[in-house]
Protein backbone atom coordinates (compact mmCIF):
# COMPACT_ATOMS: atom_id res chain seq x y z
CA UNK A 1 0.00 0.00 0.00
CA UNK A 2 3.02 2.35 1.37
CA UNK A 3 6.50 1.75 0.59
CA UNK A 4 8.84 5.05 1.68
CA UNK A 5 12.94 4.98 0.95
CA UNK A 6 15.62 6.55 1.67
CA UNK A 7 12.91 9.46 3.21
CA UNK A 8 15.52 12.78 3.67
CA UNK A 9 13.51 16.36 5.29
CA UNK A 10 15.78 18.98 5.96
CA UNK A 11 14.47 22.59 7.25
CA UNK A 12 16.84 25.17 6.55
CA UNK A 13 20.16 23.59 6.80
CA UNK A 14 19.20 20.81 9.64
CA UNK A 15 17.87 17.51 8.72
CA UNK A 16 14.60 16.43 10.17
CA UNK A 17 15.18 12.93 9.39
CA UNK A 18 18.10 11.76 7.39
CA UNK A 19 17.06 7.97 6.40
CA UNK A 20 13.67 6.43 7.12
CA UNK A 21 12.43 3.52 5.20
CA UNK A 22 9.57 1.25 5.96
CA UNK A 23 6.45 -0.76 4.45
CA UNK A 24 3.04 -0.55 4.66
CA UNK A 25 1.35 -3.40 3.69
CA UNK A 26 -2.34 -3.05 2.60
CA UNK A 27 -4.62 -4.09 5.50
CA UNK A 28 -2.27 -4.21 8.09
CA UNK A 29 -1.73 -1.55 11.19
CA UNK A 30 1.78 -0.61 11.22
CA UNK A 31 3.23 1.87 14.12
CA UNK A 32 6.55 4.00 14.29
CA UNK A 33 7.73 4.13 17.41
CA UNK A 34 10.58 6.61 18.93
CA UNK A 35 11.89 9.11 21.34
CA UNK A 36 10.57 12.74 20.85
CA UNK A 37 12.14 14.43 18.44
CA UNK A 38 13.21 11.54 16.31
CA UNK A 39 10.97 12.27 13.56
CA UNK A 40 7.78 10.45 13.47
CA UNK A 41 5.49 13.35 13.04
CA UNK A 42 8.05 15.26 10.26
CA UNK A 43 8.18 11.11 8.32
CA UNK A 44 4.34 11.88 8.19
CA UNK A 45 4.39 15.33 7.08
CA UNK A 46 6.56 13.89 3.97
CA UNK A 47 4.05 11.03 4.14
CA UNK A 48 0.97 13.20 3.09
CA UNK A 49 2.53 15.85 1.48
CA UNK A 50 2.74 18.52 3.51
CA UNK A 51 6.47 18.94 3.43
CA UNK A 52 8.61 18.08 0.16
CA UNK A 53 11.11 15.81 0.98
CA UNK A 54 14.76 16.31 0.00
CA UNK A 55 15.49 12.99 -1.52
CA UNK A 56 14.15 9.37 -1.05
CA UNK A 57 10.69 8.26 -2.07
CA UNK A 58 7.12 7.95 -0.97
CA UNK A 59 5.21 4.97 -3.24
CA UNK A 60 1.65 4.98 -2.76
CA UNK A 61 -0.73 2.17 -4.43
CA UNK A 62 2.52 1.78 -7.08
CA UNK A 63 2.44 5.24 -7.67
CA UNK A 64 5.50 7.77 -7.37
CA UNK A 65 3.72 10.74 -4.68
CA UNK A 66 7.59 12.27 -3.97
CA UNK A 67 6.81 15.29 -3.62
CA UNK A 68 2.98 15.99 -4.63
CA UNK A 69 0.86 18.71 -2.60
CA UNK A 70 -1.09 17.29 0.04
CA UNK A 71 -4.28 18.83 -1.35
CA UNK A 72 -4.19 16.09 -4.63
CA UNK A 73 -2.89 13.02 -2.05
CA UNK A 74 -6.25 13.66 -0.50
CA UNK A 75 -8.04 12.79 -3.84
CA UNK A 76 -6.09 9.64 -4.14
CA UNK A 77 -6.91 7.99 -0.67
CA UNK A 78 -4.43 9.43 1.60
CA UNK A 79 -5.77 11.13 5.28
CA UNK A 80 -3.81 12.29 7.74
CA UNK A 81 -4.72 13.05 11.42
CA UNK A 82 -1.85 15.40 12.40
CA UNK A 83 -0.37 16.04 15.69
CA UNK A 84 -2.24 18.30 18.30
CA UNK A 85 -5.43 17.32 16.28
CA UNK A 86 -5.70 20.37 14.43
CA UNK A 87 -9.30 21.09 14.96
CA UNK A 88 -10.77 24.68 13.07
CA UNK A 89 -11.54 26.52 16.11
CA UNK A 90 -14.14 28.45 15.01
CA UNK A 91 -15.89 26.04 12.82
CA UNK A 92 -18.42 24.48 14.20
CA UNK A 93 -17.86 20.22 15.07
CA UNK A 94 -20.49 19.89 12.02
CA UNK A 95 -18.90 22.13 9.79
CA UNK A 96 -15.49 20.69 10.30
CA UNK A 97 -16.81 17.52 9.10
CA UNK A 98 -18.10 19.02 6.43
CA UNK A 99 -14.81 20.15 5.16
CA UNK A 100 -13.64 16.71 5.37
CA UNK A 101 -15.79 16.25 2.15
CA UNK A 102 -14.04 18.39 0.54
CA UNK A 103 -13.19 16.28 -2.21
CA UNK A 104 -16.41 14.06 -2.68
CA UNK A 105 -19.13 14.93 -4.83
CA UNK A 106 -21.88 12.78 -4.06
CA UNK A 107 -23.81 14.12 -1.12
CA UNK A 108 -25.40 10.95 -0.28
CA UNK A 109 -22.17 9.37 0.38
CA UNK A 110 -21.43 12.29 2.10
CA UNK A 111 -24.44 12.14 4.40
CA UNK A 112 -23.34 8.40 4.88
CA UNK A 113 -20.35 9.06 5.68
CA UNK A 114 -21.02 11.57 8.69
CA UNK A 115 -23.71 9.33 10.26
CA UNK A 116 -21.21 6.55 10.47
CA UNK A 117 -18.72 9.24 12.39
CA UNK A 118 -22.32 10.24 14.86
CA UNK A 119 -22.57 6.33 15.03
CA UNK A 120 -18.81 5.62 16.36
CA UNK A 121 -18.45 8.93 18.30
CA UNK A 122 -22.24 9.30 19.81
CA UNK A 123 -20.12 12.41 21.76
CA UNK A 124 -19.65 14.25 18.78
CA UNK A 125 -23.50 13.99 17.61
CA UNK A 126 -24.13 15.64 20.54
CA UNK A 127 -22.09 18.53 19.51
CA UNK A 128 -22.46 19.26 16.54
CA UNK A 129 -23.49 23.02 16.55
CA UNK A 130 -20.51 23.60 18.97
CA UNK A 131 -17.60 25.72 18.15
CA UNK A 132 -14.60 23.34 17.64
CA UNK A 133 -12.32 25.19 19.51
CA UNK A 134 -14.39 24.44 22.81
CA UNK A 135 -14.04 21.01 22.30
CA UNK A 136 -12.51 19.06 25.37
CA UNK A 137 -8.92 17.33 24.47
CA UNK A 138 -10.40 13.94 24.10
CA UNK A 139 -13.81 15.31 21.80
CA UNK A 140 -11.46 16.65 19.45
CA UNK A 141 -9.33 13.55 19.60
CA UNK A 142 -12.76 12.04 17.92
CA UNK A 143 -13.40 14.97 15.97
CA UNK A 144 -9.87 14.34 14.72
CA UNK A 145 -10.83 10.48 13.39
CA UNK A 146 -14.09 11.26 12.49
CA UNK A 147 -12.78 14.05 10.20
CA UNK A 148 -10.32 11.33 8.52
CA UNK A 149 -13.40 9.01 8.45
CA UNK A 150 -15.04 11.17 6.33
CA UNK A 151 -12.37 12.21 3.90
CA UNK A 152 -12.50 7.93 3.95
CA UNK A 153 -8.68 7.34 2.38
CA UNK A 154 -7.44 4.04 1.70
CA UNK A 155 -4.37 4.83 4.54
CA UNK A 156 -5.25 6.56 7.33
CA UNK A 157 -2.13 8.09 9.18
CA UNK A 158 -2.80 9.08 12.92
CA UNK A 159 -0.03 11.08 14.80
CA UNK A 160 -0.06 10.55 18.23
CA UNK A 161 -3.95 9.78 18.98
CA UNK A 162 -3.89 8.99 22.48
CA UNK A 163 -1.90 12.38 23.32
CA UNK A 164 -3.28 14.06 26.02
CA UNK A 165 -6.11 11.70 26.92
CA UNK A 166 -6.76 10.28 30.05
CA UNK A 167 -6.24 6.19 29.76
CA UNK A 168 -9.98 5.07 29.90
CA UNK A 169 -9.69 7.74 26.49
CA UNK A 170 -7.05 5.92 25.07
CA UNK A 171 -8.39 2.97 25.57
CA UNK A 172 -11.62 3.65 23.60
CA UNK A 173 -9.62 5.76 20.81
CA UNK A 174 -7.47 2.41 20.38
CA UNK A 175 -10.48 0.41 20.01
CA UNK A 176 -11.85 2.58 17.43
CA UNK A 177 -8.79 2.58 15.30
CA UNK A 178 -8.85 -1.45 15.74
CA UNK A 179 -12.54 -0.86 14.10
CA UNK A 180 -11.32 1.21 11.43
CA UNK A 181 -8.78 -0.77 10.58
CA UNK A 182 -11.65 -3.95 10.46
CA UNK A 183 -13.10 -1.63 8.01
CA UNK A 184 -10.73 -2.15 5.70
CA UNK A 185 -8.44 0.71 6.09
CA UNK A 186 -4.88 0.77 6.25
CA UNK A 187 -3.33 2.29 9.41
CA UNK A 188 0.07 3.79 10.24
CA UNK A 189 0.33 5.02 13.49
CA UNK A 190 2.63 6.93 15.41
CA UNK A 191 2.71 6.92 19.21
CA UNK A 192 4.85 7.84 22.19
CA UNK A 193 2.40 5.31 24.07
CA UNK A 194 4.81 2.11 22.96
CA UNK A 195 3.30 -0.46 24.87
CA UNK A 196 -0.23 -0.16 23.87
CA UNK A 197 0.57 1.10 20.02
CA UNK A 198 2.48 -2.30 19.94
CA UNK A 199 -0.19 -4.45 21.08
CA UNK A 200 -2.58 -3.08 18.50
CA UNK A 201 -0.16 -3.06 15.24
CA UNK A 202 0.69 -5.82 13.28
CA UNK A 203 4.31 -4.30 12.10
CA UNK A 204 6.33 -1.65 13.94
CA UNK A 205 9.58 0.32 13.05
CA UNK A 206 11.55 2.10 15.55
CA UNK A 207 12.82 6.08 14.51
CA UNK A 208 16.20 6.89 15.88
CA UNK A 209 17.32 10.61 15.48
CA UNK A 210 16.20 10.75 11.97
CA UNK A 211 17.09 6.96 10.84
CA UNK A 212 14.79 3.94 10.97
CA UNK A 213 16.43 1.32 12.69
CA UNK A 214 15.09 -1.69 14.14
CA UNK A 215 12.23 -3.24 12.78
CA UNK A 216 9.77 -6.61 12.87
CA UNK A 217 6.51 -8.40 13.27
CA UNK A 218 5.11 -5.83 16.63
CA UNK A 219 5.14 -9.10 18.55
CA UNK A 220 8.83 -9.69 18.21
CA UNK A 221 9.73 -5.70 18.53
CA UNK A 222 7.37 -5.55 21.76
CA UNK A 223 9.51 -8.24 23.04
CA UNK A 224 13.10 -7.00 21.66
CA UNK A 225 15.29 -6.10 24.61
CA UNK A 226 16.57 -2.85 23.44
CA UNK A 227 12.80 -2.01 22.76
CA UNK A 228 11.86 -2.54 26.29
CA UNK A 229 14.84 -0.89 27.93
CA UNK A 230 14.51 2.24 25.74
CA UNK A 231 10.64 2.79 25.08
CA UNK A 232 8.89 0.34 27.42
CA UNK A 233 10.55 1.37 30.11
CA UNK A 234 11.29 -2.14 31.31
CA UNK B 1 -21.67 74.13 15.30
CA UNK B 2 -25.01 72.69 14.30
CA UNK B 3 -24.08 72.09 10.98
CA UNK B 4 -21.32 69.55 11.72
CA UNK B 5 -23.79 67.16 12.23
CA UNK B 6 -26.44 67.96 10.16
CA UNK B 7 -28.56 65.32 7.86
CA UNK B 8 -26.39 66.21 5.15
CA UNK B 9 -23.36 65.61 6.80
CA UNK B 10 -24.08 62.13 8.22
CA UNK B 11 -25.23 61.15 4.73
CA UNK B 12 -21.75 62.75 3.08
CA UNK B 13 -20.10 60.51 6.24
CA UNK B 14 -22.47 57.45 4.71
CA UNK B 15 -21.60 58.13 1.20
CA UNK B 16 -17.50 58.01 2.11
CA UNK B 17 -17.76 55.13 4.22
CA UNK B 18 -19.38 53.09 1.81
CA UNK B 19 -16.53 53.37 -0.52
CA UNK B 20 -14.13 53.06 2.60
CA UNK B 21 -15.88 49.95 3.43
CA UNK B 22 -15.06 48.51 -0.03
CA UNK B 23 -11.67 49.03 0.36
CA UNK B 24 -11.30 47.81 4.03
CA UNK B 25 -12.83 44.62 3.26
CA UNK B 26 -9.86 43.78 1.35
CA UNK B 27 -7.47 44.44 3.52
CA UNK B 28 -9.10 42.69 5.95
CA UNK B 29 -9.97 39.40 4.12
CA UNK B 30 -6.60 39.18 2.95
CA UNK B 31 -4.98 39.88 6.46
CA UNK B 32 -7.59 37.38 7.70
CA UNK B 33 -6.43 34.48 5.23
CA UNK B 34 -2.43 35.16 4.75
CA UNK B 35 -1.60 37.37 8.00
CA UNK B 36 -0.52 40.08 5.52
CA UNK B 37 -1.21 44.07 5.26
CA UNK B 38 -1.30 44.58 1.76
CA UNK B 39 0.07 48.09 1.41
CA UNK B 40 -0.53 47.61 -2.55
CA UNK B 41 -4.61 47.57 -1.88
CA UNK B 42 -4.71 51.29 -2.35
CA UNK B 43 -3.49 51.17 -5.68
CA UNK B 44 -5.68 48.04 -6.62
CA UNK B 45 -8.43 50.83 -6.08
CA UNK B 46 -6.71 53.57 -8.29
CA UNK B 47 -6.16 50.83 -10.83
CA UNK B 48 -9.87 50.46 -10.67
CA UNK B 49 -10.51 54.05 -11.02
CA UNK B 50 -8.86 53.91 -14.53
CA UNK B 51 -9.85 50.87 -15.41
CA UNK B 52 -13.93 52.30 -14.84
CA UNK B 53 -12.36 55.72 -16.62
CA UNK B 54 -10.97 53.30 -19.32
CA UNK B 55 -13.72 51.29 -20.05
CA UNK B 56 -16.50 54.19 -20.37
CA UNK B 57 -14.90 56.08 -23.19
CA UNK B 58 -14.66 52.84 -24.76
CA UNK B 59 -18.13 51.84 -24.52
CA UNK B 60 -19.65 55.02 -24.72
CA UNK B 61 -18.99 55.07 -28.84
CA UNK B 62 -21.96 52.54 -28.75
CA UNK B 63 -23.58 53.00 -25.68
CA UNK B 64 -25.33 56.33 -24.17
CA UNK B 65 -24.81 57.02 -20.37
CA UNK B 66 -26.71 55.58 -18.09
CA UNK B 67 -27.60 52.30 -16.02
CA UNK B 68 -26.44 49.60 -18.49
CA UNK B 69 -23.35 51.17 -19.33
CA UNK B 70 -22.78 51.84 -15.71
CA UNK B 71 -22.94 48.46 -14.91
CA UNK B 72 -20.68 47.61 -17.73
CA UNK B 73 -18.15 49.69 -16.61
CA UNK B 74 -18.72 48.18 -12.79
CA UNK B 75 -17.60 44.74 -13.57
CA UNK B 76 -14.60 45.91 -15.93
CA UNK B 77 -13.56 48.12 -13.04
CA UNK B 78 -13.94 44.72 -10.64
CA UNK B 79 -12.53 42.67 -13.12
CA UNK B 80 -8.95 45.13 -12.98
CA UNK B 81 -8.88 45.11 -9.41
CA UNK B 82 -9.37 41.98 -9.47
CA UNK B 83 -6.73 40.98 -11.79
CA UNK B 84 -4.15 43.01 -10.60
CA UNK B 85 -4.79 41.99 -7.06
CA UNK B 86 -4.21 38.20 -7.79
CA UNK B 87 -1.46 39.03 -10.18
CA UNK B 88 0.22 41.37 -7.41
CA UNK B 89 -0.47 38.00 -4.77
CA UNK B 90 1.42 35.32 -7.52
CA UNK B 91 4.29 36.95 -8.52
CA UNK B 92 4.97 39.47 -5.76
CA UNK B 93 3.75 37.90 -2.52
CA UNK B 94 3.48 34.64 -3.03
CA UNK B 95 7.30 33.50 -3.47
CA UNK B 96 7.40 34.74 0.09
CA UNK B 97 4.73 33.13 1.69
CA UNK B 98 7.01 30.91 4.35
CA UNK B 99 9.79 33.86 4.74
CA UNK B 100 9.54 36.00 7.50
CA UNK B 101 6.45 38.32 7.63
CA UNK B 102 8.87 41.36 6.89
CA UNK B 103 9.70 40.47 3.36
CA UNK B 104 6.07 40.41 2.30
CA UNK B 105 5.69 43.73 3.71
CA UNK B 106 8.62 45.70 2.75
CA UNK B 107 7.48 43.69 -0.99
CA UNK B 108 3.55 45.53 -0.06
CA UNK B 109 5.39 48.72 -0.36
CA UNK B 110 7.70 48.32 -3.43
CA UNK B 111 4.65 46.66 -5.67
CA UNK B 112 3.04 49.99 -3.98
CA UNK B 113 5.62 52.25 -5.45
CA UNK B 114 6.05 50.53 -9.17
CA UNK B 115 2.13 50.55 -9.90
CA UNK B 116 2.04 54.22 -8.92
CA UNK B 117 5.11 55.35 -10.98
CA UNK B 118 4.18 53.06 -13.57
CA UNK B 119 0.61 54.27 -13.94
CA UNK B 120 2.53 57.88 -14.12
CA UNK B 121 4.71 56.79 -16.98
CA UNK B 122 2.26 55.23 -18.72
CA UNK B 123 1.50 58.12 -21.59
CA UNK B 124 -1.94 57.52 -22.01
CA UNK B 125 -2.49 57.74 -18.15
CA UNK B 126 0.40 60.09 -16.71
CA UNK B 127 0.95 61.79 -13.60
CA UNK B 128 -1.32 64.65 -14.35
CA UNK B 129 -4.98 64.55 -12.24
CA UNK B 130 -7.98 63.47 -15.05
CA UNK B 131 -11.54 64.34 -14.50
CA UNK B 132 -13.81 61.51 -14.51
CA UNK B 133 -16.75 61.35 -16.83
CA UNK B 134 -20.57 61.17 -15.30
CA UNK B 135 -20.90 57.75 -16.89
CA UNK B 136 -24.76 57.96 -15.05
CA UNK B 137 -26.69 61.56 -15.50
CA UNK B 138 -26.50 63.14 -12.01
CA UNK B 139 -30.06 63.94 -10.50
CA UNK B 140 -30.82 65.34 -7.09
CA UNK B 141 -33.84 65.21 -4.45
CA UNK B 142 -34.23 66.89 -1.73
CA UNK B 143 -35.10 64.98 1.65
CA UNK B 144 -35.74 67.98 4.39
CA UNK B 145 -32.62 70.41 4.97
CA UNK B 146 -30.45 67.27 3.01
CA UNK B 147 -29.73 67.10 -0.50
CA UNK B 148 -28.91 63.64 -2.02
CA UNK B 149 -27.65 62.91 -5.11
CA UNK B 150 -29.01 59.55 -7.01
CA UNK B 151 -24.48 58.64 -6.97
CA UNK B 152 -25.35 58.80 -2.73
CA UNK B 153 -28.27 56.06 -3.72
CA UNK B 154 -25.37 54.78 -6.58
CA UNK B 155 -22.83 54.49 -3.89
CA UNK B 156 -24.56 52.73 -0.94
CA UNK B 157 -26.43 50.39 -2.91
CA UNK B 158 -23.16 48.83 -4.97
CA UNK B 159 -22.12 48.82 -1.80
CA UNK B 160 -24.54 46.46 0.53
CA UNK B 161 -25.01 44.55 -2.76
CA UNK B 162 -21.22 43.61 -2.65
CA UNK B 163 -21.18 43.33 0.64
CA UNK B 164 -24.48 41.10 1.17
CA UNK B 165 -23.26 38.79 -1.69
CA UNK B 166 -19.25 38.54 0.63
CA UNK B 167 -21.69 37.76 3.88
CA UNK B 168 -23.83 35.03 1.99
CA UNK B 169 -20.57 33.56 0.26
CA UNK B 170 -18.49 33.37 3.72
CA UNK B 171 -21.00 32.20 6.13
CA UNK B 172 -23.24 30.38 3.70
CA UNK B 173 -21.62 28.50 1.03
CA UNK B 174 -19.10 25.47 1.18
CA UNK B 175 -16.49 27.85 -0.79
CA UNK B 176 -16.78 30.28 2.25
CA UNK B 177 -16.27 27.75 4.42
CA UNK B 178 -13.18 26.27 3.30
CA UNK B 179 -12.06 30.04 3.14
CA UNK B 180 -12.63 30.53 6.93
CA UNK B 181 -11.08 27.10 7.24
CA UNK B 182 -8.08 28.61 5.74
CA UNK B 183 -7.78 31.64 7.17
CA UNK B 184 -7.97 29.40 11.01
CA UNK B 185 -5.15 26.36 10.05
CA UNK B 186 -3.72 25.94 6.59
CA UNK B 187 -2.58 22.53 7.15
CA UNK B 188 -5.50 21.22 8.42
CA UNK B 189 -6.94 22.57 5.63
CA UNK B 190 -4.57 20.97 3.32
CA UNK B 191 -5.61 17.15 4.85
CA UNK B 192 -8.77 18.35 4.55
CA UNK B 193 -7.93 18.70 0.32
CA UNK B 194 -8.56 22.23 0.26
CA UNK B 195 -6.43 23.95 -2.98
CA UNK B 196 -5.14 26.00 -0.16
CA UNK B 197 -3.43 28.23 -3.02
CA UNK B 198 -6.63 28.61 -4.81
CA UNK B 199 -8.37 30.11 -1.90
CA UNK B 200 -6.01 32.61 -1.06
CA UNK B 201 -5.81 33.85 -4.56
CA UNK B 202 -9.47 33.79 -4.37
CA UNK B 203 -9.45 36.04 -1.52
CA UNK B 204 -7.44 38.57 -3.44
CA UNK B 205 -9.45 38.25 -6.07
CA UNK B 206 -12.31 39.21 -4.47
CA UNK B 207 -10.51 41.51 -1.85
CA UNK B 208 -9.45 42.91 -5.92
CA UNK B 209 -12.61 43.26 -7.26
CA UNK B 210 -14.44 45.41 -4.08
CA UNK B 211 -11.42 47.77 -4.35
CA UNK B 212 -11.58 48.32 -7.95
CA UNK B 213 -15.51 48.91 -7.76
CA UNK B 214 -14.84 51.35 -4.96
CA UNK B 215 -12.13 52.98 -7.48
CA UNK B 216 -15.55 53.23 -9.75
CA UNK B 217 -17.62 54.81 -6.91
CA UNK B 218 -15.00 56.99 -5.89
CA UNK B 219 -14.22 58.43 -9.41
CA UNK B 220 -18.17 59.16 -9.84
CA UNK B 221 -18.39 60.67 -6.82
CA UNK B 222 -15.26 62.96 -6.17
CA UNK B 223 -14.33 63.14 -10.03
CA UNK B 224 -11.01 63.56 -10.40
CA UNK B 225 -8.67 60.54 -10.90
CA UNK B 226 -4.75 60.58 -10.81
CA UNK B 227 -1.70 57.37 -10.39
CA UNK B 228 -1.32 58.23 -6.48
CA UNK B 229 -5.50 59.08 -5.30
CA UNK B 230 -5.02 55.32 -3.77
CA UNK B 231 -2.41 56.42 -0.81
CA UNK B 232 -4.53 58.25 1.23
CA UNK B 233 -8.42 56.18 1.05
CA UNK B 234 -6.17 52.71 1.07
CA UNK B 235 -4.33 54.47 4.55
CA UNK B 236 -7.57 55.61 6.21
CA UNK B 237 -9.52 52.17 4.67
CA UNK B 238 -6.53 50.18 6.13
CA UNK B 239 -7.55 52.34 9.65
CA UNK B 240 -11.08 51.42 9.40
CA UNK B 241 -9.77 48.08 9.03
CA UNK B 242 -7.99 48.05 12.69
CA UNK B 243 -10.79 50.02 14.17
CA UNK B 244 -13.22 47.44 13.28
CA UNK B 245 -10.07 44.56 14.35
CA UNK B 246 -8.33 43.88 11.67
CA UNK B 247 -9.17 39.95 10.13
CA UNK B 248 -13.15 40.83 10.76
CA UNK B 249 -15.30 41.57 8.35
CA UNK B 250 -18.11 43.49 10.10
CA UNK B 251 -15.54 45.35 12.15
CA UNK B 252 -13.84 46.83 8.54
CA UNK B 253 -17.24 47.28 7.45
CA UNK B 254 -18.44 49.00 10.90
CA UNK B 255 -14.87 50.57 11.15
CA UNK B 256 -15.16 52.21 7.70
CA UNK B 257 -18.59 54.23 8.41
CA UNK B 258 -17.32 55.64 11.41
CA UNK B 259 -14.44 56.47 9.62
CA UNK B 260 -16.48 57.99 6.57
CA UNK B 261 -18.90 59.66 8.97
CA UNK B 262 -16.50 61.34 11.16
CA UNK B 263 -13.93 62.79 8.68
CA UNK B 264 -17.02 64.73 6.75
CA UNK B 265 -18.36 66.00 10.11
CA UNK B 266 -14.57 66.88 11.36
CA UNK B 267 -14.41 68.83 7.82
CA UNK B 268 -16.98 70.20 8.24
CA UNK B 269 -15.61 71.89 11.45
CA UNK B 270 -12.46 72.65 9.70
CA UNK B 271 -10.92 71.17 7.38
CA UNK B 272 -7.18 70.24 8.28
CA UNK B 273 -9.15 68.31 11.14
CA UNK B 274 -10.95 66.70 8.61
CA UNK B 275 -7.53 65.24 6.68
CA UNK B 276 -5.89 64.39 10.14
CA UNK B 277 -8.92 63.18 11.95
CA UNK B 278 -8.14 59.22 10.11
CA UNK B 279 -5.01 59.54 12.46
CA UNK B 280 -6.27 60.58 15.73
CA UNK B 281 -8.83 57.65 15.32
CA UNK B 282 -5.75 55.31 14.57
CA UNK B 283 -3.74 56.57 17.46
CA UNK B 284 -6.99 56.69 20.00
CA UNK B 285 -7.51 52.91 18.75
CA UNK B 286 -4.08 51.70 19.17
CA UNK B 287 -3.83 52.96 22.76
CA UNK B 288 -7.10 52.15 23.90
CA UNK B 289 -7.84 48.81 22.46
CA UNK B 290 -5.31 47.81 19.89
CA UNK B 291 -7.55 44.82 19.07
CA UNK B 292 -10.12 47.04 17.81
CA UNK B 293 -14.50 46.70 17.75
CA UNK B 294 -14.74 43.47 17.04
CA UNK B 295 -10.79 42.12 17.12
CA UNK B 296 -9.54 38.75 18.38
CA UNK B 297 -6.71 39.24 21.57
CA UNK B 298 -3.28 38.87 19.35
CA UNK B 299 -0.43 40.54 20.00
CA UNK B 300 1.50 40.58 16.66
CA UNK B 301 -0.44 42.89 14.20
CA UNK B 302 2.06 43.83 11.56
N1 LIG C 1 9.34 23.30 11.03
C1 LIG C 1 10.52 22.89 11.55
N2 LIG C 1 11.61 23.68 11.46
C2 LIG C 1 12.81 23.27 11.98
N3 LIG C 1 12.99 22.11 12.58
C3 LIG C 1 11.95 21.28 12.72
C4 LIG C 1 10.66 21.63 12.21
N4 LIG C 1 9.82 20.61 12.48
C5 LIG C 1 10.54 19.69 13.13
N5 LIG C 1 11.83 20.07 13.27
C6 LIG C 1 12.91 19.32 13.94
O1 LIG C 1 12.96 18.04 13.35
C7 LIG C 1 13.21 17.05 14.35
C8 LIG C 1 12.12 15.99 14.30
O2 LIG C 1 10.89 16.55 14.73
P1 LIG C 1 9.53 15.77 14.75
O3 LIG C 1 8.45 16.72 15.09
O4 LIG C 1 9.39 15.03 13.48
O5 LIG C 1 9.77 14.75 15.94
P2 LIG C 1 8.79 13.72 16.61
O6 LIG C 1 9.45 12.39 16.52
O7 LIG C 1 7.44 13.82 16.04
O8 LIG C 1 8.81 14.21 18.11
P3 LIG C 1 7.62 14.21 19.21
O9 LIG C 1 7.52 12.84 19.73
O10 LIG C 1 8.12 15.14 20.26
O11 LIG C 1 6.37 14.68 18.55
C9 LIG C 1 13.27 17.78 15.67
O12 LIG C 1 14.63 17.96 15.99
C10 LIG C 1 12.60 19.09 15.40
O13 LIG C 1 13.14 20.12 16.18
MG1 LIG D 1 5.63 14.41 16.78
Amino acid sequence: MLSVKNLKVTYGSIAAISDVSFEVPEGKIVCLIGANGAGKTTTLRAVSGLVAPSAGTVTFKGADITGAPAHKLVGLGMSHVPEGRRIFPILTVKENLELAAWTIKDKTEVKRRLEEVYEMFPRIKDRIGQLGGTLSGGEQQMLAVGRAMVTGGDILLLDEPSMGLAPVLVDEIFDKIIAINKKGTTVLLVEQNASEALEISDFAYVLEVGYSTISGPAKEIAADARVREAYLGV
Amino acid sequence: MESIFSPQQIVNGLQLGAIYALIALGYTMVYGIVRLINFAHGDFFMVGAYAAFGSFFMFNVFLPRGNGLAFIVLILAMAAGGAIAVLTDHFAYKPLRYKPKLSSLVTAIGVSMLLEYAFSAIPMIGPSPRGFPEILPKKMYHFGSAEVSNYVIVDLAVAAVLMIGLTFLIQRTSLGKAMRAVSQDKDAARLMGINVDRIISLTFLIGGAFAGAAGLLAGLTYPRIQPYMGILPGLKAFIAAVLGGIGSIPGAVLGAFIMGIAETCATAYNSLLGEGIAFVILIVVLLLRPSGIFGEKTADKI
